[in-house]
């Protein structure tokens, strides 16, 4: 697997240029641009696939064509929104958890590959650092929900942090199958891995697994315990309004493409493609990517929530069990292979 | 006659059998046709039975006022006056009613429809036209000459549906 780093671990921007700080500034400038573009993206696919499930036409107004410009339009109107924060809020925390929820999330795109070249940082532990960025967000919903002082935002925080803490543990299983098969914790290198094979075929319960998880991980139907309109308003962001509101919106929306990108990663191949298909390696991390999450989309078209003692128990009962059973038959299938 | 009660009867669904035809169910719907009428852009094709607004045909009124007594919410303003007509070749005078106001209150009327229902002389539709909306609630009391020109919105009846019994009106046409 050496031979595997050393042919795929410089980013583009390295051979760029050499010089740190440009190259710092590149990056950031395209992570950051990525993370401002596709979730917007995903938010719009979100709206219009959620209407025409349900024999609607969603957003047809802004912008010229199909209303294209929705999300942007929000976005202005959010920016115009007045700042509130609640007389019994804790000022401090209040105005900083929309941040917390919303960074790690950026960190997880700095490490998605969309070729051997194009992204911003090969960390060698890349895998490690992407699942530990992704439990760093709920604890901004738990800040968002402790500070908001309000019995609702309290409840859907600690929802959340029990959410996290049941589905944390079959993610990490579902990725360290994955890490077995593999064996390296980079990226680009658990994507170079699959080129004879993508995980998705030895390890297809443990795929199954990880899209649960992460879709738990994101508080996202069926699993939306942690913002159930219906039962506790909004959850820990029932105080948020403004732009404060649009980062944990933008939040959620940059962590289905980020869990979907992980997702496509670990076992879809990430940026290779399908043999006898010439697409750029960019446009097929893209499909992945944009494929991902029209599936997420449509589950919460489909699906009602489940009840949070069932998420528990589904948890506990049911994914880890088989998660660490197929750990075992990943070990066997490396074995044998 | 009795009401049937549907009897369910549902085969025991294999494990993650009813997930699946959920999902085929909401993406058979994202391929069909949105339903959406895109309204403002799109006229509405109504149904010739919407209870869209009351028009007045004035040439039917005869002021018989039954209307406006029947009227639930008191939303029928009507003022006439008495006219004698002279006769052409003796005889006495004729004398009828002339229809000086006729309004309706918008802001009050319920749309119940009885209004059109006693009407005697078919003086009163229902038409489908639904855009008539105000800045000020007074401005909701439209005159006859407003209620006038609804009548030309007026859908013609549906056809009776198919086994159903000929209309009162329809058998004494045909006797006549």
């Amino acid at each position: 697997m050496i031979d595997v780093f050393a042919a795929a671990g410089v980013s583009f921007i390295e051979e760029l240029t050499s010089n740190f700080w440009l190259a710092l500034v590149l990056k950031t400038v395209l992570v950051m641009a990525f993370f401002l573009v596709v979730p917007l993206a995903i938010g719009y696919m979100e709206h219009k696939v959620l209407a025409h499930m349900q024999a609607r036409l969603g957003p047809m107004e802004a912008g010229a064509f199909h209303g294209w410009a929705q999300l942007i339009a929000d976005g202005v109107k959010f920016i115009q929104k007045e700042n509130l924060v609640p007389a019994a809020a804790d000022r401090t925390v209040y105005s900083l958890a929309p941040a917390v929820a919303m960074v790690p999330y950026i960190a997880i795109l700095v490490v998605l590959p969309f070729s051997d070249t194009l992204f911003a940082l090969n960390l060698d532990v890349g895998i490690f650092f992407v699942m530990a960025m992704s439990s760093v967000s709920v604890i901004g919903v738990l800040m968002a929900g402790w500070s908001s002082a309000n019995k609702f935002s309290l409840i859907g925080a600690l929802r959340a942090a029990a959410q996290l803490i049941a589905y944390e543990l079959p993610l990490v299983l579902a990725a360290a199958g994955v890490v077995m098969l593999s064996g390296v914790t980079s990226m680009v290198g658990i994507v170079e891995a699959q080129e004879s094979m993508w995980y998705v075929i030895p390890l297809f319960p443990l795929f199954l697994i990880f899209m649960v998880a992460s879709l738990a991980e994101l508080s996202r139907t069926p699993f939306d315990m942690p913002i159930a309109d219906s039962e506790i308003i909004y959850g820990a962001y029932t105080e948020y309004g403004g732009l404060k509101f649009a980062f944990f919106l933008l939040a959620e929306y940059g962590g289905i493409v980020a869990l979907s990108g992980i997702a496509a990663v670990l076992f879809l191949g990430g940026y290779q493609g399908l043999p006898g298909i010439p697409l750029p390696d960019p446009i097929w991390m893209a499909i992945k990517i944009g494929a991902l999450s029209f599936f997420v989309i449509w589950l919460r078209a489909t699906y009602p929530r489940l009840r949070e003692d069932q998420l528990q128990r589904f948890a506990w009962l049911t994914l880890i069990p088989i998660s660490l059973v197929w750990i075992l038959g990943a070990a066997a299938f490396k074995v044998a292979f | 006659m009795a009401i049937d009660t549907p009897h369910i009867d549902q085969p025991e669904a294999g494990a993650g059998q009813g997930l699946l035809k959920g999902l085929t169910v909401t993406l058979k719907t994202m391929l069909r046709p949105a339903v959406t009428v895109q309204y403002p852009h799109v006229k509405p094709d109504l149904p010739a039975r919407t209870r869209g607004v009351i028009a007045l045909k004035q040439a039917n009124c005869t002021v018989c006022y039954k209307c406006s007594r029947e009227c639930p919410d008191w939303c029928i303003y009507i003022d006439a006056h008495k006219e004698t007509h002279e006769p052409a070749a003796g005889g006495r005078g004729r004398s009828m009613k002339v229809l000086d106001r006729f309004a309706i209150d918008y802001a009050l009327c319920m749309y119940c429809g009885i209004c059109v229902e006693v009407c005697p002389f078919d003086a009163l539709f229902w038409s489908p036209e639904f855009e008539y909306a105000e800045y000020g609630i007074d401005e909701l009391i439209h005159e006859k000459d407003r209620l006038e020109e609804w009548t030309y919105t007026v859908l013609p009846p549906p056809p009776l549906e198919r086994g159903a019994e000929p209309s009162e009106e329809h058998e004494a046409e045909g006797a006549a």
